[in-house]
């Protein structure tokens, strides 16, 4: 099963790049507009040193960005979870704030807070806190009534009840929603440094296409994509350390 | 009908005191002038129709709820659902030690008070067991366990079978009767398994359908341990189930 899991996506993958260098070389489009994967290939070997300073930055955007959605997701998560005021008038709130659109808010940010890495986190901050919050809020929510029952029964305060049944119970849940924000974190780093910025891929993006430098913003987005599945990954073995009680997707026909 | 109102023991005081409760939940009256008592130790079997107001009752008696009338008084009560609901991110060992966990202990100090009582009680080698990895019956043993540990004189018990097979319900019935040999409490025990509250009680008390009330008292006076086929077990059984409106 382990093999499969790696063996079946490669090949699907290799079949895919197989059909694109066919069609990029033998198609009728330049490939100013459509590299070949030996192209992009190239370019990632090729501009390295560039690609790596880049992704360094745009790397330390999403990392820096998650953490503080991660804090602030949480953060809302309890507040609400312990305030029925707070659930009715800040949800809303919360789930309002998910329909800006980001590529008309991102400019506004640059404008405030200027060229440097702190709209980046706010762009990042605000797309990913709220699957986080909800997620969390969910699995806090669901804790079962009558566990709750048994520890008031031993006395337990409000503390020690978020403290051994609610916080635990939670952790999946903190766990699967930062695993959907770091899907989305990568693009609103991208975003942001569009948005107006020195340096990251989003900008490296941004500059190689008017300078025809076609393979290497297709190794910008080979990077990105990277960059999102190692932090996947990442957290992925995380939460099979932290909480390995948790029902696990055994969904697959084992 | 028979009922027979149990001559109160010699001195035993008086643990649980429902006096004249009712509990009505919107337009329904789940408990209507129920009265009981459980004396020290005694062990108190529930049973009655679904819906009774049985898990009502249980929580009456711990104060997580409140009565609508009439008076609710004792030892204070240690709740255990019908489920086992250890929790899965602790071993068994860690679930069992949980109410000192609550109560101040630090996590090494409640795992060395817990750990004699665990293999005293046949769950030796199963302490870094994680809940999933264990099977109903032990599950429940460890619950069971939990309970106890709140050092409560008074246990409430919701069906603490129910979701255990023919088999080990017998296993871990027989097990409790030996663990509250041990260390005895006042037990509450609701149940909709007549036998079941024959085989375990010092008194049998039946619940009419809702609203619930105490339609039958039966003490049980049996020596331990009890078999279902033993034929004072079968004619109680019947009593029971001839108060509870069954057709034998």
């Amino acid at each position: 099963m382990k093999a499969r899991t790696i063996l079946l996506p490669a090949l699907l993958l290799l079949v895919l790049l197989g059909a694109w260098e066919l069609y990029a070389r033998l198609g009728p489009l330049d490939p100013l507009i459509l590299p070949a994967p030996d192209q992009i290939a190239s370019s990632l070997w090729h501009d390295r040193g560039l690609l790596w300073d880049n992704l360094a930055v745009t790397g330390r955007e999403v990392l820096l960005g998650i953490l503080v959605s991660v804090v602030a997701g949480v953060g809302c998560a309890i507040a609400i979870h312990l305030s029925a005021t707070l659930r009715r008038g800040v949800y809303p709130l919360l789930v309002a704030s998910q329909t800006l659109p980001i590529v008309i808010i991102a400019p506004l940010l640059v404008a405030w807070f200027g060229y440097d890495i702190a709209p980046k986190l706010a762009i990042v901050a605000l797309i990913c806190f709220f699957p986080v919050t909800v997620t969390t809020l969910d699995a806090l929510a669901s804790v079962d009534p009558d566990a709750i029952k048994l520890l008031r029964t031993l006395d337990a305060s409000r503390w020690q009840v978020f403290r051994h049944l609610e916080a635990p119970a939670a952790l999946p849940g903190l766990l699967s929603g930062a695993k959907i924000a770091v899907a989305v974190a990568v693009i609103g780093a991208v975003l942001a440094e569009q948005a107006g910025s020195s340096d990251g891929l989003g900008h490296l993006l941004l500059q190689a296409i008017p300078q025809l430098e076609t393979p290497r913003a297709y190794a910008a987005v080979v990077l990105l994509s990277a960059l999102a599945l190692l932090l996947f990954g990442a957290l992925t073995l995380a939460e099979r350390l932290a909480v390995p009680w948790a029902p696990r997707t055994k969904r697959r026909n084992a | 009908m028979d009922i027979t109102l149990q001559a109160p023991p010699v001195s035993a005081p008086t643990s649980v005191e429902v006096r004249g409760v009712i509990r009505r939940f919107g337009a329904v009256t789940a408990l209507e002038d129920l009265t009981l008592q459980a004396l020290e130790h005694e062990v108190v079997c529930v049973v009655g129709p679904s819906g009774c107001g049985k898990s009502t009752l249980l929580e009456l008696v711990c104060g997580l709820q409140a009565p609508d009338a009439g008076s609710v008084s004792g030892a204070p009560a240690v709740y255990m659902p019908q489920r086992d609901l250890l929790f899965p991110w602790l071993n068994a060992l860690d679930n069992a030690a949980l109410p000192l966990r609550v109560a101040g202990a630090s996590r090494a100090a409640a795992r060395a008070q817990a750990h004699p009582l665990f293999a005293e009680l046949g769950l030796d080698g199963f302490e870094r067991a994680r809940p999933e990895a264990l099977s109903g019956g032990m599950r429940q043993r460890v619950a069971f366990l939990r309970t106890l540990l709140s050092g409560k004189p008074v246990l409430a018990l919701d069906e603490p079978f129910a979701a255990l097979d023919a088999l080990t319900r017998a296993e871990v019935q027989r097990w409790l009767e030996e663990a509250l040999a041990r260390t005895p409490r006042t037990v509450v025990l609701v149940t909709h398994d007549v036998e079941e509250a024959v085989v375990l009680g010092d008194r049998v008390v039946v619940l009419s359908p809702r609203p619930g009330r105490v339609v039958a008292e039966l003490p049980v006076g049996l020596p331990r341990p009890r078999r279902r086929t033993d034929a004072d077990v079968v004619a109680l059984r019947e009593r029971a189930l001839a108060a509870l409106g069954v057709p034998a």
